[in-house]
């Protein structure tokens, strides 16, 4: 396997522009001839399939919601990047593209997040003419508002549902161009497997979930814009049908997963509660502008939060980092929460939690005006644990949100695997080892409005593609391959629930591939994890029969998958000794606790290539060159 | 806390259902109603038995997935809220609980308690978007807007897509819905141009699928997870009899050159 990151020469502020003249057209004629998948339907998916669409492709759109609009990026609650510089502050397309490579910690492409931040400013102008109702001042004009990790305001946003509102833009779009018959759109479906024929990505396998039947679809490229793996977890903020069955299959068929140990964990989630939990709820950094984090100096303090007076408390974001304080960078924040209650200083009844606390804000500005610029977040708080943050400080804590991780894309977002194409959340490139808040909405939006319409052309203009039906041999060996799975899958009639084996693979990777990472535990995770599948694969119980809506049949070839990535995920995490972003190796910190990077032997993307399950995968490297942002010890302080 | 449920099982979309009574004991008030759900499905996967199918997915009030009537009320007691972001804590311990699916001709049942809600997209499709293809969107400051406007557009657009106001309508009328978009995309300046075209054909949409007409019960605002109000269909009407009295023939020649 090659690793081509095809990043174009020259300066990088001219790489895509050079690029884009560079790349191959498909003449308008011709792209009718062309049809191209699209497998997901979030900001990336929903996107890239209306532009695809409106340039003239044929396009086949699917997911596995019984709407496009129900996918997950609708619950993004904070808000979307771009530098306008709308508020005089002293922002830049080059201070966008800085800030998001030292928020990666060093780890993400240059030439990925140059242009990254030079679309974020075409994002914000589609999404307005979209009828986007983002927040605006009395003047009329946009408002803006800050985020982890900069010290400019240059984030957009619609209340605490931007992700919604950017979401239904692209549905409706999309919507737009299912009615003009450019795009057939396959609700219920949920992609199985890739096909390749003559080692080209020219078809996927899919179930409909809602009569269990087993189908083939032919094209001339494949875009995969499924998401992340963060319920790997089991517990994450993620929606509950959010899985890597789609990423790994293709993984599994040869594209290379890179970085799959770069893990966010938020620091701003409401704590676990009871054994039943099945999700967490992420409260938005956006609450951060103005919530004061502490917890008491004294470990143990069980008073009441109201009683603990100004001089017992400890304002740590800010007494550590001065200048971000309670902005600072996400994995930066959710370290220091752990930090604080692993010291027996966490709140809450559990000892896992920090307040999040309102009071200075509100005596500063006053009720209304917190209840104006947070009030469907607070209501949402006081819904799920009966405490009116007004009175009572929040109680919150990190919980897994996104991954950094995903297959590897070269500057075109194609796999390794010809044809492929991956966008959004589901590929590693822009957000290194760690995301700042409010960027993976300009991600996805910029992979899927205004990167793929272009590469896409460039790959179709180049590639000799003979017509391929769905009756090739390929096909319809994926095919049985699959409906063998799911008969196995409901043949094994064992013991234990798919959820019993999903949340003990949680559990596992919790504490050993979570927060913070370390050899050992790194090396318990990894002989536990194949136990577990072992298991499964003897004693799980999947009722029900193939030929209907099986809920639990669907969970069970999402967890079967999880429980294979799960050991490329602790394979990753061990092999990278060193500390970066949201990969924290205990054995790797600076004499004050901070992540320790060795840019003399990481400096460099992991892509891993599929070897067999529990068989080792093999390491490919792509050196990652910081041109333009000099590698620096990352400080917020 | 203990329940006793009485839930709606259905095989499939022609199969007869029936009510079936599943008891759930030991339930945390700080449980949600879907959590209660799975703790009742984890117990029957465990005896072999088929799990009550329910639709979910972001459990925090924003996808739109879920859809249950709670003793008659669609998203059960909690005003302003969707079926998954009640909790166990709102209901009488030792109460029985009755749940079914969303009840409507366009809303056909699936299995269980999930039904089909593609019809609501087939509006959108008539119209509710503003055609913007990519590309073409001048400087998003250029037009500035009301902040009232915006605000207002914003209530509207808050709609989540999940069906309570039609299962809520009495006549299943999909109109909260569909004024919701009208509202949304009608009060923006990027959305005069489709207007009226807009609102004719989201309402010509709305009666082929077998949705019911408004007769203003005003059932569906009260249900609204998003308490999106009515007054978006007198707007929804306003323009759609503005949109018939001025209605032109639309004409296309061909282009020159």
């Amino acid at each position: 396997m090659e690793l081509r990151s095809r990043i174009p020469s020259g300066p990088i502020e001219q790489k895509w522009d050079t690029h884009r003249f560079e790349m191959k057209l498909v003449n308008p004629a011709n792209k009718r001839k062309y049809t191209v998948i699209v497998v997901g339907t979030g900001l990336a998916g929903g996107s890239a399939a209306a532009t695809l669409s409106e340039l003239g492709y044929n396009v086949l759109c699917f997911s596995f919601h019984d709407s496009p609009r129900r996918a997950h990026s609708i619950a993004a609650q904070g808000g979307i990047n771009a530098a306008k510089n709308y508020q005089n502050d002293g922002d830049s397309i080059y201070r966008l593209f800085y800030d998001t490579v030292k928020g990666g910690d060093f780890r993400a492409r240059e030439a990925n997040v140059y242009r990254l931040a030079q679309i974020s400013v075409n994002i914000i102008d589609q999404c307005v003419a979209q009828g986007v109702p983002f927040a605006r001042e009395y003047g009329g004009l946009l408002a803006n508002r800050s985020f982890g990790g900069a010290q400019v305001s240059r984030t957009f946003y619609a209340r605490g549902q931007t992700g919604q509102q950017l979401l239904l833009g692209a549905y409706q779009a999309l919507e737009k161009e299912i009615a003009r018959g450019g795009v057939r759109m396959f609700n219920n479906t949920e992609m199985l497997d890739l096909v390749l024929v003559d080692g080209k990505a020219r078809g996927i396998v899919t179930r409909d979930l809602t009569t269990g039947a087993i189908e083939t679809h032919a094209a001339d490229a494949v875009v995969l814009a499924t998401g992340g793996y963060g319920n790997v977890f089991y517990l994450s903020t993620n929606a509950k049908n959010c899985n890597a069955t789609a990423i790994w299959r293709a993984h599994k068929r040869g594209a290379a997963f890179a970085n799959p140990c770069f893990t966010q964990i938020h620091p701003t989630c409401i704590p676990v509660s009871g054994d039943y939990q099945s999700k967490l709820t992420l409260m938005s950094e956006s609450l951060r502008n103005d919530g004061r984090v502490w917890v008491p100096k004294a470990a143990g303090d069980k008073r009441a939060p109201g009683d603990i007076p100004e001089a017992e408390r400890d304002y740590y974001l800010e007494r550590k980092y001065p200048s971000y304080g309670n902005l600072s960078p996400r994995d930066i924040a959710s370290r220091a929460a752990k930090e604080v209650c692993d010291e027996g200083r966490g709140v809450g009844e559990t000892g896992r939690g920090v307040y999040l606390d309102f009071a200075d804000a509100i005596k500063r500005l006053g009720e209304q005006r917190i209840r104006d610029r947070y009030g469907n977040l607070f209501e949402m708080y006081e819904r799920i644990t009966d405490e009116n943050p007004y009175q009572v400080p929040m109680r919150i804590y990190p919980a897994v949100h996104y991954t950094m991780g995903g297959l590897w894309v070269d500057y075109n977002l194609m796999s390794t695997l010809p044809g492929l194409h991956v966008l959004g959340e589901a590929n590693f490139s822009d957000h290194g080892a760690n995301r700042l808040g409010a960027s993976a909405l300009m991600q996805g939006l910029a992979d899927g409005y205004f990167i793929i319409p272009y590469t896409i052309g460039d790959y179709l203009a180049n590639t000799k593609l003979d017509k391929v039906t769905v009756d090739r041999p390929e096909f319809q060996a994926a095919k049985s391959a699959v409906a063998g799975t799911a008969n196995r899958l409901l043949g094994i009639k064992g013991k234990r629930t798919v959820d019993a084996f999903h949340r003990e693979l949680g559990t596992i990777l919790w504490e050993d591939c979570g927060m913070a990472r370390n050899a050992a535990g790194l090396k318990r995770a990894l002989e536990r994890i194949p136990a577990v599948r072992e298991e499964f694969w003897r004693n799980v119980n999947v009722p029900g029969s193939d030929a209907e809506l099986n809920q639990a049949l669907e969970k069970a070839g999402r967890v079967a998958d999880f429980l294979e990535f799960a050991e490329l995920m602790c394979t990753d995490a061990l092999h990278r000794e060193e500390s970066c972003g949201g990969h924290f190796r205990e054995e790797y910190q600076t004499p004050d606790g901070e992540a320790q990077r060795d840019d003399a032997r990481f400096t460099y993307a992991a892509a891993w290539e599929f070897a067999g399950v529990g068989k080792a995968p093999i390491l490919h490297k792509e050196p990652l060159a910081f041109e333009n942002v000099p590698l620096t010890q990352r400080s917020y302080k | 806390m203990k329940f006793t449920l009485q839930v709606w099982r259905q095989k499939g979309p022609n199969a007869a259902g029936k009510l079936e009574r599943y008891d759930a004991p030991d339930v945390s008030p700080d449980m949600s109603f879907l959590e209660m759900l799975d703790v009742v499905n984890e117990r029957l996967n465990e005896r072999g038995e088929e799990p009550i199918a329910f639709a979910h997915d972001c459990r925090e009030g924003i996808c739109g997935s879920c859809s249950l009537m709670i003793d008659g009320v669609a998203h059960g007691p909690v005003r302003g809220a969707a079926t998954c972001q009640v909790h166990m804590r709102s209901f009488t311990d030792g109460a029985t609980i009755r749940i079914e699916p969303w009840r409507a001709r366009a809303f056909p049942v699936i299995k269980d308690l999930v039904v089909d809600r593609e019809a609501l997209d087939r509006i959108v499709q008539a119209g509710g978007y503003i055609s913007v293809p990519t590309g073409s969107a001048p400087d998003a400051n250029a037009i500035p807007i009301p902040k009232q406007n915006v605000d207002d557009a914003m209530d509207a657009a808050s709609c989540i897509g999940c069906g309570a106001c039609v299962a809520a309508c009495p006549n299943a009328s999909a109109s909260l819905f569909t004024a919701a978009k009208v509202s949304h995309l009608g009060l923006l300046p990027q959305g005069q141009p489709e207007r009226y075209r807009r609102v004719t054909r989201m309402v010509e949409q709305m009666d082929l699928e077998g949705f019911g007409g408004c007769t203003l019960y005003g059932e569906c605002q009260e249900a609204c997870p998003k308490l999106i109000s009515i007054d978006t269909i007198a707007r929804m009407n306003r323009d759609y009899f503005r949109g018939a009295a001025f209605a032109r023939t639309e004409s296309t020649a061909g282009g020159s050159g």
